[in-house]
């Protein structure tokens, strides 16, 4: 029951990817989508599971993806070799800072991760002998399965698409364990948590880490795909679009940040028509999203859908 | 020599951080009155900045085309609460600031749409011609910015301490219903509050934009500068975010004279992740207690 939403999800993209593979909103935005899935889902753990802030994923995502890049280019190491390599430095330097970052609440916790963000951003601005600075690094080799190199558009497709389903598994499993209601604990009250006998620290720490390691492969993925990567797909804005992504679409519900990022991946793509007037436009559809759906458009939408349904069925039993 | 080099960044980083203080400032305001950060609050400095430079141009006086953008981002700031932060009283704090993002993406987007992608200057209030003391120049703007900073802080201060208006204000900030059950008028005093904010705000634009030019995108970063000022002294108090600000222009300006000019901004963040780690409130914030 728990995973229907899951096959629901593998149904429509996979469909879409089988009757449309030349079609550019599916093949080429689409897996712009799916890394955008990955990115809000993982963060979603973070943000609505446990309650918590990061306005530095970005951050996250750079390392993983500057890692992979450094690793194929220079040391003509394979792309998944180079992946781990970007995970684990994701991971240590999450669970050196996890800790210390994480004993901030609130608007103190979204300074602290703002702050994070920007001194990587700078860093990769800055270090040009190891980023090539503002320009970034180009000519990142593509990966090879077995003896495929991947390289096509709709070939991406279908590998985001795998690991989009597999970070929406983990979500949903993680979201029904233990450690998944000890997140939701924290969400609602974290002293009362710590009352119940959770070790909120290291629940949110877990969290944080798995979090940002999900975000580093992404990026690591994102490389491969691009053949490019540039400080700017790092930057704090990158970080603002992610938390929007999980906010807009319902945040604490993973099918949620998955609405919010393909809502935000294809609201620009639309919005390029009115040229002029699109940013304009993408703040005023955000501003109003939000006044009038605060909880999101997913959640409220299965709020709204499940309101009706309850109504109908006092109805009949009453006319019964 | 280096004494000089020292007092000559000093003067740099209070004139900057004046301005950061100005703008954190705004930010505690709101954050007082309505319990939101703003992320739009360096679009008020934009807006106030640019509406000055078109005004001036369009052939009005100085002081005056001043006087008539100030009002226009206090405007943006009223219209900012009624408009939207109201119509969304019941949000959580995540979707109010996502809220207020989308507002600052807005009034970027109107700014990019009014003005275009141009670097816009506009003149000093007195002329560019530095003032030597001994080794040390001083650009009379920037002491223009620091009487400018000092005597709005002063007048603040004098309107939330000794008019009712500004005590209602801050009877709001501290029990809205207990307010609003003594007769004041919770929504109004609201919209004052981001009055206010924009106010500074556009204050902070037209004081700095002879200084460091301005463009459509130039406000993210004041106000992220901003908010970086009142979480350093600790979200919602008031002078916390004056001094914080003014910390924050000196390391910065010192950052950059020493050690890389690259990395000043990194230096910043970094003293602010700094004291956070240490004092998790801020310098002059109180730890909140958490009702269960």
């Amino acid at each position: 029951m728990r995973l229907v939403g899951l096959y629901i999800f593998l149904a429509v993209t996979i469909g879409l990817g089988l009757l449309f593979p030349d079609n550019y909103y599916v093949s080429v935005v689409g897996s712009t989508a799916f890394f955008h899935i990955i990115l809000a889902v993982a963060l979603n753990l973070f943000m609505g599971y446990a309650g918590q802030i990061s306005l530095g994923h970005a951050a996250f995502f750079g390392i993983g993806a500057y890692t992979s890049a450094i690793l194929t280019t220079r040391f003509n190491l394979n792309p998944f070799v180079a992946m781990s390599a970007g995970a684990m430095l994701t991971g240590a330097l999450s669970t050196l800072l996890a800790r210390p970052i994480l004993k901030l609440k609130g608007h103190y916790l979204a300074m602290a991760t703002l702050g994070l963000g920007i001194i990587v951003h700078i860093f990769l601005v800055q270090e040009e002998w190891l980023t090539g600075g503002p320009d970034g690094l180009s000519g990142i080799p593509p990966i090879k399965i077995a003896s495929l190199v991947v390289d096509t558009d709709i070939q991406w497709y279908f590998i985001l698409c795998a690991v989009s389903a597999m970070t929406i598994w983990i979500s949903l499993n993680l979201m029904d364990s233990r450690m998944g209601r000890a997140l939701r604990a924290i969400h609602g009250s974290e002293i009362a948590a710590e009352v119940l006998g959770i070790d909120t620290a290291s629940a949110k720490a877990q969290v944080f880490v798995l979090s940002a390691v999900l975000t580093s492969i992404a990026g690591s993925l994102f490389v491969h795909q691009q053949a490019f990567i540039s400080p700017d797909s790092c930057s704090f804005a990158f970080s603002v679009e992610l938390v929007t992504m999980v906010v807009l679409g319902g945040l604490g519900s993973t099918f949620g940040a998955v609405f919010g990022a393909a809502i935000l991946t294809f609201l620009p793509e639309f919005l390029v028509h009115f040229e002029e007037l699109e940013v304009l436009l993408y703040g005023a559809i955000l501003m109003c999203i939000m006044i009038f759906l605060p909880k999101g458009v997913f959640v409220s939408a299965v709020d709204g859908v499940m309101h009706l349904f309850q109504r109908r069925c006092v109805r009949d039993v009453g006319s019964s | 020599m280096l004494l000089d080099q020292l007092i000559q960044f000093l003067i740099t980083g209070i004139t900057i951080g004046a301005i950061y203080a100005l703008v954190g400032l705004g930010f505690s305001l709101i954050y007082n009155a309505s319990d939101v950060v703003n992320f739009a609050q360096g679009e008020f400095v934009m807006i106030g900045a640019m509406s000055a430079i078109f005004i001036y141009g369009a052939g009005v006086p100085y002081f005056v085309a001043i006087l008539i953008a100030i009002f226009i981002s206090m405007f943006v700031g009223v219209a900012l609460e009624k408009l939207a932060i109201e119509q969304a009283r019941n949000a959580t704090v995540v979707t109010t600031i996502i809220i207020t993002i989308g507002a600052s993406i807005f009034l970027r987007g109107a700014a990019l749409l009014i003005w275009g992608k141009e670097i816009y200057g506009f003149p000093s209030i007195s002329g560019d011609d530095p003032i030597k003391v001994g080794n040390i120049t001083i650009l009379p703007q920037s002491l223009w910015i620091m009487a400018c900073t000092a005597l709005f802080v002063f007048l603040l201060r004098y309107f939330f301490q000794k008019t009712l208006t500004g005590k209602a204000i801050l009877a709001c900030s501290f029990n809205k219903k207990a307010a609003y059950l003594m007769g004041i008028e919770v929504k109004h005093m609201l919209a004052l509050a981001y009055g206010i904010s924009g106010l500074l705000g556009g204050i902070a634009g037209v004081l700095i934009t002879p200084i460091t030019y301005m463009t459509y995108g130039a406000g993210v970063m004041l106000g992220l500068k901003g908010f970086c000022a009142s979480i350093l002294g600790g979200m919602g108090n008031s002078m916390g975010a004056v001094i914080g600000g003014l910390i924050l222009g000196i390391v910065e300006s010192l950052g950059a004279g020493f050690i890389s000019s690259g990395y000043k901004d990194a230096i910043s963040f970094f003293i602010i992740l700094l004291v956070l780690f240490f004092r998790p409130a801020g310098l002059f914030g109180k730890t909140g207690v958490e009702r269960v």
